[in-house]
């Protein structure tokens, strides 16, 4: 016979592996989720702008831009032509020579657009015999670390730490009161903290699969940096799925159907996906919302793993993300045992 | 085993037992006694307050007032002791549909201190066949036998059992009532509450018959039976265009002719009638409806049961209250 609790965590497990749809939200979502992200913001070599040409044009300069590296050359008719493609965004840029002048038709508001004028300019001007008084020399770089996918993997996996603590927690829960599970739990001799307590314990477990899925498909298929230690890393996911896990209790600790955990988990979840700089940095936002943004756990999270992974920061310097956790952990799960309805 | 109070004579003692949910009252003083070793039922209409009585003594919910004592203790002094040696099935219950039949007693089994043999559980309620079934693929009346055995697992003192058989097919009923009967026979104390009068009959020592939040009556089916005074209930009717000549007056003397120990009441689109010489009271149930020129439309007779004694109690069904 085995102890309660280890029996209850066994549970959780069984429930877990025996629902395909959670298991394709916890695992398969967010790689399909950083593989599309990758993709889309992968490096790659710039693209050539797209400009067009109004016709006719001097040989000369239709010639100049076509040597242009960073240009694609399209002729366009006349002016409606022209009109045209400026408005359907198929060109950035339409040049109109004549009578010895060049006119650049743009939308400066449009950093393409800015650029292919300046590209245009030069490859005209240089055509024309401007010479340039200094000389240049370019040197381009790429490092690992700081491309987005660098970025935003360390968010999706703070991101994920705190939806599959919060759903999954939330949903058992929830599921067991209203099928008076719950209650009939506790007409044994069972006992309540060992109960909440293995929910924490699950996550423990599926944290390893979780992390180790995401951070190896990171590492493997994007050659993300990991540069700190693999025990600081374990160390600040122990932490935040703990502490989402205390906060999915929270959640659910009095709602009596699906639909309120739901919201109430949205409600928790929502201003971290939006300010806790997983998409984007969090220094984006005002100075007059920083103090908000930072108290978030999802925030500590974020930062931490990123503090970890990407500057291959120590555990002692992201002991101030830590604390803010625990403080996370601690008070909701207290609160959650104290107002936990089990009925 | 000292499955009994101080004094050796109460498996559970209620005294005044009293709770109202806002403005619904659904225990009104409210008194057990309920022996070491018996089967005891409670016995009453949908809404009576059996599961509310039933769920304080299990110490689930709060009474506003009154005593209750468990295996002599109370559940302010000693609840975790008791939760130790009580059985509980509750009535609605979904067990978690993912796991086995095996998982959940184990899970149940590691609650307790001590227990039986989660194999012998399986095989007391028959399911050795469905071991390795999820919950999810059993019937309702394997799924009420699984509940039974989470129930046990624990080996049990005192058993409380709240609605075991609502909701089955006849077949599903007799298993789980065999299954009680074998518990009556290793001697534990069982509370069960039911709506059926077939169940408590079958099943119970001694019944209480509760209605709005009291017990109406308390005593073993038979002498609860008895106290109708009645041999046979008698049901008729009549056609349909003499109904409306059946006036209160004429019920009256139709029961008077008949003998009936309790005035008549209207049933089913007639009339029973407790009787207690039978083959008097029929001739003289026909001959008063001939001199009246009421039509028979139908006759029968029926030994009385618990219903009836629900009927006299309350004048209201079980089964339509």
């Amino acid at each position: 016979m085995r102890p309660a609790i280890i029996e209850l965590t066994l549970v959780r497990l069984r429930e877990f592996v025996r629902e395909p749809e959670a298991m394709f939200w916890v695992f398969g979502f967010p790689l399909l989720l950083a593989l599309g992200l990758g993709i889309a913001f992968r490096n790659r070599a710039p693209e050539s702008i797209r400009i067009g040409v109004l016709q006719p044009a001097p040989a000369a300069l239709a010639a100049s831009l076509d040597s242009s590296a960073g240009l694609a050359v399209e002729r366009l008719a006349d002016d409606s032509a022209g009109a045209r493609a400026l408005r359907n965004a198929d060109v950035a840029l339409v040049v109109a020579a004549a009578n010895g002048e060049v006119e650049y038709r743009f939308d400066p508001s449009r950093p393409d657009a800015r650029a292919a004028r300046q590209l245009a300019d030069d490859a005209i001007q240089r055509g024309a015999g401007r010479r340039d008084p200094l000389a240049i020399r370019e040197t381009t770089i790429s490092e690992r670390g700081s491309r987005y996918i660098d970025f935003f993997i360390p968010g999706l996996l703070g991101l994920n730490l705190m939806g599959s603590g919060i759903w999954s927690i939330g949903f058992a829960v929830v599921t067991a009161r209203k099928q008076k599970l719950l209650k009939r739990l506790v007409a044994t001799p069972m006992s309540r903290t060992q109960y909440l307590m293995s929910f924490l314990l699950s996550r423990l477990f599926f944290l390893v699969l979780e992390v180790g899925a995401l951070l190896g498909f990171g590492v493997l298929v994007f050659d993300v940096p990991l540069r700190g230690s693999l025990w600081t890393l374990a160390a600040v996911c122990l932490v935040a799925a703990l502490t989402f896990s205390a906060l999915g209790l929270l959640v659910s600790s009095r709602a009596r159907t699906v639909e309120a955990v739901s919201g109430l988990a949205n409600l928790v979840m929502l201003p971290m996906w939006i300010f806790s700089g997983v998409f984007f940095s969090a220094a984006n936002f005002p100075q007059a919302v920083q103090p908000f943004v930072q108290a978030l756990p999802l925030t500590a999270t974020v930062d931490a793993l990123r503090a970890v992974m990407l500057r291959g920061a120590p555990l002692a310097s992201v002991t101030g993300e830590l604390a803010l956790l625990l403080a996370w952990l601690v008070v909701p799960f207290v609160v959650a045992l104290r107002v936990f309805r089990w009925r | 085993m000292t499955a009994s109070a101080p004094d050796g004579s109460s498996a559970l003692l209620v005294r005044g037992l009293r709770k109202r949910y806002d403005d619904v009252v659904a225990v009104d003083g409210l008194d057990l006694d309920v022996r070491p070793g018996e089967c005891f039922g409670l016995l009453g209409p949908n809404g009576a307050g059996k599961t509310t009585t039933i769920e304080i003594c299990e110490g689930l919910t709060e009474p506003d007032a009154g005593e209750v004592i468990v295996l002599g203790r109370t559940w302010a002094e000693s609840g975790r002791d008791l939760r130790e040696r009580l059985g509980i099935q509750l009535q609605e219950t979904q067990l978690a549909e993912k796991l086995t039949v095996l998982e959940t007693l184990r899970l149940f089994r590691s609650f307790y201190a001590r227990g039986r043999a989660v194999d012998d559980v399986i095989a007391l309620v028959r399911l050795e066949e469905k071991r390795r079934a999820r919950v999810s693929a059993l019937s309702g009346g394997q799924k009420q036998r699984l509940a039974l055995g989470c129930a046990l697992v624990g080996d049990p003192d005192l058993v409380f059992l709240d609605e075991p058989t609502t909701g089955l097919d006849p077949q599903a009923r007799r298993q789980v009532w065999d299954l009680v009967e074998q518990l009556k026979a290793t001697g534990r104390t069982i509370v069960l509450t039911t709506h059926y009068m077939e169940e408590a009959e079958r099943l119970c020592d001694r019944v209480a018959i509760v209605d709005h939040g009291r017990v109406m009556a308390l005593d073993t089916p038979r002498r609860l039976v008895a106290g109708l005074g009645a041999d046979q209930i008698v049901f008729f009717s009549v056609a349909e265009d003499a109904v409306p000549r059946i006036t209160a007056d004429a019920l009256a003397a139709i029961a008077g002719a008949a003998g009936a120990t309790q005035p008549a009441r209207a049933t089913d689109g007639g009339w029973e009638l407790p009787v207690t010489a039978t083959h008097e009271a029929i001739p003289a149930l026909l001959a008063e409806l001939e001199r009246r020129a009421l039509p028979l439309a139908e006759l029968r007779t029926h030994l009385p049961t618990l219903e009836d004694v629900f009927v006299s109690l309350t004048g209201r069904a079980l089964r339509d209250a």
